[in-house]
């Protein structure tokens, strides 16, 4: 039991120690429950999409992808242009990501290219990646935008008619993501899945493929899923409390805590009763019992006055935590597929995945692929979220804090995972939130705090490269040790 | 129509550059027909198996002649996968194994069974989603045909070698339509019962159809289980035979191309009065399957002490104990001084060098070069082939190459030059290498653990000779410690007999068979002698 304690604590080293920081930063900086949560939960959703792209490199043994900059590139070259071809709104951000998938796909498979040809040492090829890659970006922007091709756009360009300017506005699309309310959330699903179910049954129709309800191919997953929908929506048009509530564009923090909570205990039931029925595992399932008590403390923590007054003023973007929590869900559904697993051999070992008859340098680009992809709608969120575009550095320091936040989850070069990336977005975010006010509080000035978070983001980078680093030595300095005694 | 022979390899010939490595070799492979393929290392075994796969080396150096035939079709593999859907796989000498998978998801590894998603449909088969189930079903049936009882959704870590080597074999078999097994040195690593359990395997394996190719060091086992045999020499066929017609001595003659002669000279046994080399008293050494509960012996200058006994009983321990490669307790002393086991490198100092039986795991740095395998254990230890330059130490490449060609001479190591790396060599000129890095510390003591495991007969006799010359010229003291009896009876001067962690009998070495016998099945001398004697 001892030594169970005792590698839970080395396990978690890395969450214990920014957890405790995060806990004195907060008691240092006198700050307000309602402040802190409203500013946590606004990063939350600004950030963890950003810090989910990383996940598929690691897992495919690429390591931390410091390349993902150069997704977050073609999110804002397609944001220039869809600025300046008059897109706007909701629509505009759609058209952005669209535009940058291409884009990314170029790129990704370039960087996927050149990774390939230094195995190894990726991350180091990421980071030069980064910097040679930022120099074209501002060539385009700074010269070939209005210097070669001519834009006479006063929104955009500086006022000699040549080069981008350094901040731009975006306008209707400012936070247009986060301010889709529920109700077209909930109409719009309500016919992509009537739209889904209906082509279902055709296919199976045209392809004679019988139609059943149960089993792995049977139709009642999304039948209920649709059923939901549907009382959602039929709710929307005839209960007007209802209607008023879903038109709103952010939920509560109250009601967004307990909703996860019915979620989460909902769910554990559903698997504690499959369990039982289908007789999988011998004993009570007890992990899921401890899961649905922790859910019952913390709802009984955000009954506390300071708390419930915290949540009582977050203002959660429903849309975005929607993507987020999508992404979740289809990185842990992509490793359970044929080429999630394929990732997963070669990130343990390459010549044994070449020896399976695994196409390695296909996987590998596959993986940068998806991972620039990704980066680049996670930048779209980010960008969207402050309202203006920094030409020239929203994407330099996206790299930096989306891997130092991965790292301050816990995760490793080798080894990452969504749990790692919310825990570490939560971590790294809180103290990015407190640091600033401790230190003003500690002594007298805010600038140490500003000073002290980007110290601690390079340093828990360096420190993980070091240590991934020093395993390597450690293990060949073993060998040798071993090699020199036999 | 029927095919006779499943493989055909017609006239293959490969060079690279100038060197010609095979020259119009044949092998036919009948269906359910285990071939034996033997020949001394670097007779080009490797080589042809790495044509019959369509190993990219082959490709990268200019593609071979002649014809490979697959079921009478005559094929060109340009890569592995080729030939794994040609139904050919191969159970390889080290495993293809990932430690953090479950053994059901290396035994399908990159053939995951899977179903159809909503994406998959759109996007193509590699987002179909793994099927679970089946492939532990499936995993199970192929574990259970093969007499294995273990879970299938164990991780490999951890499990032992045996195991791996089953797990590999599983997952050949779970493979559809797989019409030939190519298995490289697979009892290697194994112990005797695994071994057995193994050739059984193969048998099974067979009766389904399914023929296997061979390779492997240990004549026996060739004769137990083969039904024919080819054997390659120098790159050139020797000759094809049914095993029912030929014998162990023919096979090695074969193999060899000269009648092996009886090695040394059997010395009587009785203990000389030369002053004590190594004295261990009351040796417990803590190797996992290799066990030492309380050893003494005497070892004298210039003699070669023999440790034999049968496979985990404690033998390779006992060596392991004194190198300090796994924690031990007792007393050794080595030319008068003490030891202090618990400190790795510090047997090195006293003048004991040891050669272990696990050379692929920590006798060699098998990314680095020969040379420099050779060599870096005297360089941190006895600080030779440096340079210095005030502070500074260099590597003093002259006298490193120098030296490197020498042993390369001295000991038959079969390689393009000294920088090769290790990792490329095969198995007998790893243990080539081996020896000649511990030489090249000029030990007063040499401890040599399995110094002919996995190793053919032409390197064998290279090495038993080489030690006792350097015995005879250098007065160089040896341990040697071998499951093979009869070595270290043409050998040693003395032989200890390990069973059960402890040593049951010190004989000479022309003690008789029974006498041996009784000794390793812990038979302690006064009893053997009753036993003898009535």
């Amino acid at each position: 039991m001892n030594n169970k304690v005792r590698d839970f604590l080395f396990e978690n080293k890395v969450v214990l120690l920014f957890l405790s920081i995060t806990l004195f930063a907060f008691w240092a900086s006198g700050l307000s429950t309602v402040v802190f949560f409203s500013e946590l939960f606004t990063r939350f959703g600004r950030n963890t999409f950003m810090v989910l792209a990383l996940l598929i490199p690691v897992i495919a043994g690429l390591g931390l992808n410091f390349g993902i900059v150069v997704g977050a590139m073609a999110a804002q070259i397609s944001m220039f242009l869809v600025i300046l071809w008059g897109g706007d709104g909701v629509s505009g951000i759609f058209s952005v990501a669209l535009l940058a998938t291409p884009i990314a796909i170029v790129l990704g498979y370039l960087v996927g290219r050149l990774f390939n040809s230094m195995k190894g040492s990726e991350m180091i090829g990421g980071m030069v990646t980064s910097l040679f890659a930022d120099g074209f970006y501002q060539f385009l922007f700074l010269f070939v935008f209005g210097g070669i091709i001519p834009i006479a756009y006063a929104r955009l360009m500086t006022s000699t008619g040549v080069g981008v300017l350094n901040a731009i506005d975006l306008g209707d699309m400012r936070q247009a993501l986060d301010n889709i309310s529920m109700f077209h959330i909930l109409n719009v699903s309500f016919f992509v899945m009537l739209a889904f179910v209906a082509l279902l049954l055709i296919y199976r129709l045209v392809k004679k493929q019988p139609i059943k309800m149960f089993g792995p191919t049977g139709l009642i997953k999304p039948l209920v899923i649709l059923g939901f929908l549907l009382i959602g929506y039929i709710l929307t048009w005839t209960v007007t409390p209802f209607l008023l509530f879903t038109y709103e564009n952010r939920l509560n923090g109250v009601y967004a805590s307990r909703l996860v909570a019915i979620i989460i205990s909902a769910v554990q039931i559903y698997h504690i009763i499959r369990d039982i029925r289908d007789e999988k595992r011998p004993g009570l399932p007890i992990k899921r019992f401890v899961i649905l008590g922790l859910v019952a403390v913390g709802f009984l923590v955000t009954l506390l006055p300071e708390i419930s007054n915290g949540l009582a003023h977050v203002r959660i973007p429903v849309f975005t935590y929607m993507i987020i929590g999508g992404l979740c869900l289809f990185i842990k559904w992509f490793i359970n597929t044929r080429l999630g697993q394929n990732m997963r051999t070669i990130g343990q070992d390459r010549n044994v995945a070449t020896a399976a008859g695994i196409n390695v340098d296909r996987t590998r680009i596959i993986a940068m692929i998806m991972s620039t992809v990704l980066a680049a709608y996670g930048q779209i969120i980010i960008i969207q979220s402050f309202g203006v575009m920094t030409t020239y550095g929203a994407h330099m320091n996206v790299g930096l804090y989306a891997i130092a936040a991965l790292l301050v989850g816990g995760a490793t070069v080798t080894r990452a995972s969504v749990k790692h990336a919310i825990i570490g977005v939560l971590l790294f975010h809180s103290l990015f939130i407190l640091a600033p006010a401790a230190s003003t509080n500690l002594m007298g000035a805010a600038l140490f705090g500003e000073y002290f978070r980007v110290f601690a983001a390079n340093a828990v980078i360096a420190l993980a490269l070091i240590m991934h680093a020093w395993k390597r030595v450690k293990k060949r300095k073993n060998e040798k040790a071993k090699a020199t005694a036999a | 129509m029927h095919e006779k022979y499943v493989l055909q390899l017609e006239g293959i010939r490969k060079a690279y550059g100038e060197n010609v490595v095979l020259d119009d070799v044949s092998l036919r492979v009948k269906p359910g027909e285990i071939h034996a393929l033997l020949g001394e290392n670097g007779a080009g075994k490797s080589t042809l198996m790495n044509i019959l796969f369509g190993m990219r080396v082959i490709h990268d150096t200019g593609g071979y002649d002649g014809v490979v035939k697959i079921s009478g079709e005559e094929v060109k593999f340009t890569a592995p996968t080729d030939a794994l859907a040609a139904g050919i796989g191969m159970v390889h000498q080290e495993f293809m194994l990932i430690p953090g998978f479950t053994i059901t998801e290396n035994i399908k590894l990159g053939r995951e069974d899977t179903a159809p998603t909503v994406a998959s449909r759109i996007f193509g088969k590699s987002l179909e989603r793994l099927d679970r189930e089946k492939m532990d079903g499936d995993a199970r049936r192929s574990l259970d045909s093969i007499g294995m009882g273990i879970e299938e959704h164990v991780r490999v870590a951890g499990l032992p070698v045996g195991y791996m080597q089953f797990v590999e074999i599983a997952r050949e078999i779970d493979k559809l339509g797989i019409k030939l097994l190519v298995f490289d040195e697979p009892t290697a690593v194994l112990t005797e019962g695994e071994a057995t359990q193994l050739l059984e395997v193969m048998n099974t394996i067979t009766q389904k159809g399914i023929a296997i190719i061979f390779i492997t060091h240990r004549l026996s086992e060739v004769m137990d289980a083969a039904h024919n045999m080819t054997v390659l020499r120098d790159g050139e066929l020797v000759g094809t035979k049914p095993i029912a017609e030929t014998n162990l001595a023919e096979i090695a003659e074969m193999m060899v191309g000269r009648s092996i002669e009886n090695l040394g000279i059997a010395a009587d046994g009785e203990e000389s009065d030369a002053p004590i080399a190594i004295s261990v008293r009351d040796l417990h050494v803590d190797m996992p399957g290799e066990r030492v509960r309380g050893v003494s012996f005497d070892v004298r200058e210039g003699e070669i002490f023999g440790i034999g006994g049968m496979a985990g009983q404690g033998k390779v321990g006992i060596a392991n104990g004194i190198s300090g490669l796994f924690s031990a307790e007792g007393s050794v002393t080595a030319f008068g001084q003490p030891l202090n086991l618990s400190r790795l490198g510090e047997a090195l100092e006293h003048g004991i060098a040891f050669v272990s039986e696990d050379r692929r795991g920590v006798g060699l740095l098998l990314d680095e070069s020969i040379a420099y395998n050779i060599m870096f254990r005297v360089m941190t230890t006895q600080r030779e082939f440096l340079s210095r330059f005030g502070p500074i130490k260099l590597l003093n490449r002259r006298k490193m190459q120098q030296h490197a060609d020498d042993m390369i001479k001295l000991l038959d190591i079969r390689c393009r030059s000294g920088r090769q790396k290790v990792g490329t060599l095969s198995g007998g000129n790893q243990q080539k290498v081996c020896l000649a890095s511990a030489l090249t510390a000029k030990p007063k003591l040499l401890i040599v653990s399995e110094p002919t495991r996995g190793i053919d007969i032409g390197a064998k006799e290279l090495i038993l000779n080489y030690l006792t010359k350097l015995r005879e010229e250098e007065g160089l003291t040896v341990i040697m410690i071998s499951s093979e009896l009869g070595e270290l009876r043409s050998l040693c001067d003395r032989i200890a007999i390990v069973a059960d962690g402890k040593i049951v009998n010190i004989l000479p070495p022309n003690a008789t068979d029974a006498e041996y016998g009784l000794a390793m099945s812990a038979v302690s001398a006064e009893e053997a002698g009753k036993v003898v004697q009535s």
